[in-house]
């Protein structure tokens, strides 16, 4: 690929899906490595256009354990997929997409309280948000061919499709 | 599309002559993600570390590696014995959640229980090979609300109970003499249960007795010698215990996790119409259905002092000394017994009770704000219980020991005392918080939790209504009666058992007893009586 980032955007922009990356991955690595954890305690609080969703997948069994896995697991597979730089706009996307979903589980609006401590001030804007928004401008200023394994995976595709 | 097109570039770059040296340039900046990966993988091994040394270490230390929690046998599909023919005597809201806890539902209930979606989780509740074959009430309404529970057969082994006929009695000594009764649930007014269960030990009937046993020293005596030298098994209407999170407070106190415990603070707080007794009333406010023709008033006062029929004492007896001791025999009860069943503390040497109707001036005897102070000497603690009808601020019930307090509720928080001897090493290190929990049990998990996060501590501090076996959630009464009708299968004591109901019903007599005549009243352990 080629670079058209100064050398600073470059060193930001990448240190910035690191950043994000570690942050995904232990997460879901620190969800995988306690048998207790579920997303029950997250999704009970969930109060806003969400609530609905939430009620249904706490309520069912199967439901809760098939999301809780795919939480983790998704959690992970982003996570590596921003620290390694590979398949790195389908992992900058749906990491996007996860943040906006915990977002508008529990989002910081007025009039809307919840029995669980927050992490800091907040009013409409938190930092689950800013995350989210931080990925959508990652995945439109990709890295992952720059400094990723993209850079091979796009190679052996080309190179498949030459013979 | 873009990185496609930019990869395209860069391959006819390689293509157009450039060396090894460029490919491996490549390689390496693809690779640029694995030092930190590497990284990644040091912090989180160093993390885990640290967690499972701090957790194993607090756990060693307390010696709860080895704990074990009772295996519990609850949910098995089996036959539990022989049939036994339940008899009810009483059948008010108390007798009806007794039915409930017992496996039996009115079939209003059903279909209350239906439109709430919560009916399929009461039909699990195990089968306990029992039939209500008996119903005694003075009132003709609850009598046919008891009438039509027993024979309701929605209801767990409802497919394969036996449908035998339920019979109405009209005294309870009717039931007593009737050899198609095997046990009885005593749920009438308090001022009824001595006598009936002495009456029902004589019979040879086994007995579940709501509390308080007895309201006077002399009818306790006779109980108690009547039931110790008979071979019926007792049990007294105290479900506290039964809860897992019981069971775990229990090894706690026996690992001496808490050192010497020397203050007990027990509470009650409640502030509704409801809670405070007055019951006479319907939700629209007008009055609830009863009068002489459907109530046998007579048989209702029993040996208490005559009075013309009364509506208001029908239903909110707790309110007159003649039929109760209030908070002390409808709330106290439960502390004691959850004190007594963990630390045996038995009959206290002194009690001094202090207190007054403050809030509802409606006339009633019962204080609605009491406190009494029990010592135990020869134990070296105290107890204390403070009871309020007019404000709901949750105060808890509190084991204070030098090294650590418990709060146990329906979950159990334990607190490093930051005045510890046997926790100093530990908490100048840090190992120890003072201000957070120290340990918290969780009933769903099974687990003792020693480095709780943040909302596993919130989560802790909050309350459950019921207990958690096996991965379900059970109701502690269904599992007092359960064990009562095993003892009467399989022989062996009952945790709430005549010894147990004795203890209580001195500690209670003479806490009410010191409000009544504002004196300290003190028990004579020589001559077994109150003085």
């Amino acid at each position: 690929m080629k670079n058209n980032y100064t050398r600073w955007q470059l060193t930001f922009l990448v240190a910035l899906r690191f950043l994000i990356g570690w942050h995904l991955l232990y997460e879901g690595v620190a969800k995988l490595l306690n048998p207790q954890w579920s997303s029950v305690g997250f999704l009970k609080e969930s109060q806003w256009i969400l609530s609905g969703f939430a009620d249904w997948v706490v309520t069912n069994p199967n439901i809760l354990s098939t999301v809780d896995f795919l939480n983790t697991w998704g959690l992970i597979a982003i996570g590596l997929g921003l620290i390694l730089g590979m398949f790195f706009r389908v992992a900058a996307v749906s990491g996007f997409v996860l943040l906006v979903v915990y977002y508008l589980n529990c989002p910081p609006l007025v009039g809307i309280e919840y029995s669980l401590p927050a992490d800091g001030n907040n009013l409409i804007v938190n930092k689950t948000l800013i995350e989210a928004f931080a990925l959508a401008v990652l995945a439109l200023f990709p890295t992952g061919s720059i400094l990723g394994l993209d850079a091979l995976l796009g190679r052996f595709t080309i190179k498949k499709e030459e013979k | 599309m873009s990185d496609k097109k930019t990869d395209q570039g860069a391959l006819q770059q390689e293509n157009t002559g450039l060396n090894r040296d460029m490919k491996r340039r490549t390689v390496l900046k693809a690779m640029a993600g694995l030092p930190v990966l590497g990284l990644f993988g040091v912090g989180l091994l160093n993390k885990r570390d640290y967690d499972l040394s701090k957790k194993s270490s607090i756990i060693k230390d307390l010696g709860l590696d080895s704990l074990e929690l009772p295996k519990s046998d609850y949910g098995q599909k089996k036959s539990q014995g022989e049939l036994i023919r339940v008899g009810f005597i009483g059948f008010g809201t108390r007798g009806r959640q007794l039915s409930n806890a017992l496996g039996f539902m009115h079939p209003d209930d059903v279909k209350t229980r239906q439109q709430k979606n919560t009916l399929n989780s009461w039909l699990e509740q195990e089968y306990l090979d029992v039939a209500i074959t008996g119903i005694c009430d003075v009132f003709d309404n609850h009598a046919e609300n008891g009438l039509a529970t027993a024979g309701n057969y929605t209801r767990p082994g409802g497919e394969t109970a036996p449908k035998l006929p339920v019979k109405r009695y009209r005294t309870y000594q009717e039931m007593l003499a009737d050899k198609e009764i095997d046990a009885v649930i005593i749920a009438t007014p308090d001022h009824h249960h001595a006598r009936i269960a002495t009456d029902a030990a004589k019979a040879g009937k086994h007995i579940y007795c709501e509390k308080s046993a007895a309201l006077h020293e002399a009818e306790l005596n006779e109980l108690y010698e009547t039931v110790k030298n008979s071979p019926v098994v007792f049990q007294l209407g105290h479900q506290i215990p039964q809860s897992v999170v019981f069971q775990q407070a229990k090894e706690i106190v026996k690992k001496n996790i808490l050192g010497k415990i020397t203050l007990i603070e027990t509470t009650s707080n409640r502030n509704s119409a409801n809670g405070a007794w007055v019951r006479h009333l319907d939700a629209k406010g007008n009055l609830k259905p009863g009068d002489e023709t459907v109530i046998d008033w007579k048989q209702w006062l029993g040996a208490a002092p005559e009075v013309p029929f009364s509506v208001e004492r029908f239903y909110n007896w707790t309110k007159w000394f003649d039929y109760d001791s209030g908070m002390i025999g409808q709330l106290f009860t439960h502390e004691f017994d959850a004190v007594n069943q963990l630390l045996r503390v038995g009959i206290p040497k002194s009690v001094v009770s202090s207190g007054g109707v403050y809030y509802w001036k409606d006339g009633r005897e019962m204080p609605d704000s009491l406190h009494c102070v029990f010592e135990y000497p020869e134990k070296e603690l105290t107890l204390m219980y403070s009871g309020n009808l007019a404000s709901s601020r949750s105060r808890g019930r509190v084991f204070m020991g030098h090294d650590a307090s418990m709060e146990l509720g329906n979950n159990v928080i334990i607190h490093a005392d930051s005045g510890s001897t046997r926790y100093r090493e530990q908490i100048k290190s840090g190992a120890i918080d003072t201000g957070s929990p120290l340990l918290t049990y969780n009933p769903a998990s099974q687990q003792i939790d020693a480095v709780s996060s943040a909302s596993e501590k919130y989560y802790a501090s909050r309350g459950l209504t019921t207990t958690t076996l096996n991965g379900r959630a059970v109701d502690v009464t269904h599992l007092h009666l359960r064990e009562w009708l095993n003892c009467i299968r399989n022989g062996g004591t009952t945790s709430a058992n005549i010894d147990m109901a004795f203890e209580e019903g001195i500690t209670c007599i003479m806490a009410h007893r010191s409000y009544v005549e504002k004196r300290r009243m003190e028990w004579d352990e020589v001559n077994r009586r109150i003085v």
